[in-house]
């Protein structure tokens, strides 16, 4: 029974697929995944949107929408009637085949990247042996469509924004990739299925999460931040800043180009978060064993919705940075420490199990981290501020 | 996919706005990666993707972009010695076609089984090629060194 | 026409198109553009006998691709770099008006 829960998806697909004509299975087969994915993130993006609006509200002490529809959860609804209806303005100076193609080099990425992830037991559209690569290979491409947007509209907000993202986005991959190839070492594979498989054990009431160790945890930490910076969100939302810049790079979008862009931010924080389950959270593993009787796609979604939940939480309450900060951050802070942990890791690989191999973990990761903090901090006053007043 | 690959190669080494150019051999690379995964070489194939897409395209375009390149310029986008580059291009390309139509090599049918894998690949990395990598690794870093000494603001001078 | 041929000859076109690019192009960056395209054309005939090659378990097309890709990377950086420098002294990146010797 629980089994067969387990397996809805995975037999339903297979039954679909037997009605195909056996030539034809494979195609059909990665046309189902492609349209499952693509159904069911635009689904999550439609109620995530109404979400953070929601919660963005309550954090700011005001409702939020709550008029389309119950609780105002029909929302999303209404602005994708107003997005699809909307005039579509294209700058008169504007490069017009390239301000046409970017929203859709924007998405088209970031939904290839979806086809790596293991939702649930089974279910992952493909399982490439070099699947971590793809995924950040296909994300390094939404780079270029940001700067094929911000370019080609010929508006120097814009284009800023478009040089900010593309500044920001660069510095922070590395320590983002450099925080997921801990995980590849310690796993000894490329691939999303099995780094998933080796977080299936329980060790006592701790499962096996690469996030319940001392550099997992300094990982999933770099890798969350860089995440964030990566995907354009606030505090980390300079390139779009409104109050500085508009809109950044899509300024001259509106109407269904402008929702597409917005569609692709979305879609690459959910991406990015399923990468950060998959590598640090256990994928589809429950957390205790006494629950795996939860199907395992319900364990995943549970832990994305927790994960973007996050996000919006932090949204609601850290002010955004400078742009020299963002980017010192990046380089003296987050570099070293991504570098350190990858040593971390591997001290931890070759010391025996027990509690010397804890500490010395524990120590390796908190010493840098209090050095560099404490060195990053010197010569900066961060007290309270003294505000003068003319008299 | 060839003729796509072909077609922005050319794009890119004859329109005469720069962006255009960079974003036409963005393409081009698309392409080749493509090419890569169909020769079953699925890492060298990513390798591309990330490496060329995510990196040097990036950075040609922000090179373009300090060099104000995103101006279409007024006179020839072609060097005054166009007319020998374009004749030693073709003798280059008359070449190479003739020697691939002519040699036994072509002939060859593919081996059967192929196997590339990521775990292969790392062995033998760490293996037999362990002194290319490091020195792969020197040269990056010195590289990076030397170009950020290049570009750096000369002081005073500015 | 065999698919190592056709492989062959999709490399031996890439390689002569970025060599006709770099020798005419007025633009320093457009050179640099045509010298990368050639190295991709080389890549290509690299992996492609090493696919149709006699023994693929050895992985040394493949292996010298990999290497192959992290030098373009550097190569690209530097000469990125020299003529963002060039631009900078010359206030121009056409390599028909750099040709004095002097600094």
């Amino acid at each position: 029974m629980f089994n067969s829960l387990d397996q809805l998806f995975v037999s339903l697909k297979h039954w679909l697929v037997g009605f195909a004509p056996a030539a034809w299975q494979p195609w059909v087969s990665a046309l189902i995944s492609a349209a499952a994915i693509i159904g069911v993130f635009a689904l999550l993006f439609a109620l995530v949107t109404v979400l953070e609006r929601k919660g963005l509200g309550r954090i700011q002490n005001r409702y939020g929408p709550n008029r389309v529809g119950p609780a105002g959860f029909l929302q999303f609804a209404a602005d994708g009637i107003k997005a699809l209806t909307k005039e579509d303005l294209v700058p008169r100076a504007a490069d017009k085949v390239i301000h046409f193609l970017a929203p859709i080099v924007l998405v088209m990425p970031v939904v290839l990247a979806f086809s790596v992830l293991p939702f649930g037991r089974d279910m992952v559209a493909v399982d490439f042996d070099a699947g971590v690569l793809f995924f950040f290979a296909v994300g390094a491409a939404a780079e270029v469509a940001v700067f094929m947007a911000g370019w080609s509209s010929r508006n120097k907000y814009s284009l800023l924004g478009a040089m900010r993202a593309i500044a920001q986005m660069i510095s922070y991959e590395v320590p983002l990739i450099l925080s997921a190839v801990t995980v590849i070492m310690m796993v000894g594979s490329l691939s999303t299925v099995q780094i998933v498989a080796a977080q299936g054990g329980y060790a006592g009431w701790l499962p096996d999460w690469h996030v319940f160790t001392p550099w997992g945890f300094a990982g999933f930490v770099l890798f969350m931040i860089a995440a964030t910076a990566e995907s354009n969100r606030s505090p980390f939302d300079m390139p779009e800043g409104e109050s500085e810049i508009i809109a950044g790079y899509f300024v001259e979008y509106s109407g269904f180009k402008f929702a597409l862009f917005f569609l692709g931010e979305y879609f690459g924080m959910f991406a990015i978060s399923a990468m950060a389950i998959t590598l640090f959270l256990g994928g589809w593993h429950a957390p205790f064993e006494a629950l795996v009787w939860i199907p395992s796609w319900a364990w995943f979604f549970l832990k994305l919705m927790a994960i973007i939940f996050t996000f919006i939480w932090i949204r609601g309450t850290v002010p955004r940075l400078r742009i020299d900060q963002l980017m010192n951050f990046a380089w003296k802070f987050m570099l070293p420490m991504a570098l350190i942990n990858l040593v971390a890791a591997a001290v931890w690989h070759f010391m025996p199990t027990g509690l010397a191999r804890w500490l010395v973990g524990v120590a390796l990761v908190v010493g840098p981290y209090l050095l560099l903090g404490r060195g990053l901090m010197q010569n900066q006053n961060v007290g309270k501020r003294i505000y003068r007043y003319a008299d | 996919m060839a003729v796509l690959t072909i077609a922005a190669a050319v794009a890119a080494m004859t329109l005469r706005n720069l962006v255009h150019c960079a974003l036409a051999l963005t393409v081009a690379f698309a392409g080749l990666a493509a090419a890569y995964l169909q020769l079953d070489a699925q890492f060298v194939g990513f390798a591309q993707i990330f490496v060329y897409i995510g990196a040097v395209a990036i950075l040609l375009v922000f090179a373009i972009l300090l060099t104000r390149g995103g101006e279409v310029p007024g006179q020839s986008v072609f060097s005054s010695s166009w007319v020998w580059g374009g004749l030693a291009a073709l003798a280059v390309f008359a070449t190479l076609a003739w020697a691939i139509q002519n040699s036994f090599a072509s002939q060859r049918e593919p081996a059967e089984t192929v196997q590339a894998s990521v775990k292969q690949i790392g062995d033998a990395l760490m293996t037999q090629y362990v002194l290319p990598l490091e020195v792969i690794g020197l040269l990056l870093t010195a590289a990076m060194i030397g170009a950020v000494i290049i570009a750096m603001k000369e002081e005073g001078k500015e | 026409m065999t698919p190592l041929a056709a492989y062959l000859l999709l490399s031996a076109v890439l390689f002569s198109i970025g060599l006709a690019g770099a020798l005419t192009r007025r633009n320093a960056i457009i050179v640099l553009i045509g010298i990368e395209l050639m190295l991709n054309a080389a890549n290509l005939n690299f992996i492609a006998f090493w696919r149709f090659g006699e023994n693929p378990e050895a992985l040394t097309g493949v292996l010298f691709a990999i290497f192959s890709i992290g030098i373009a990377a550097a190569e690209a950086a530097v000469g990125l770099a020299l003529i963002i420098a060039i631009y900078r002294h010359y206030r121009t990146a056409n390599v028909d008006e750099v040709n004095s010797l002097k600094g």
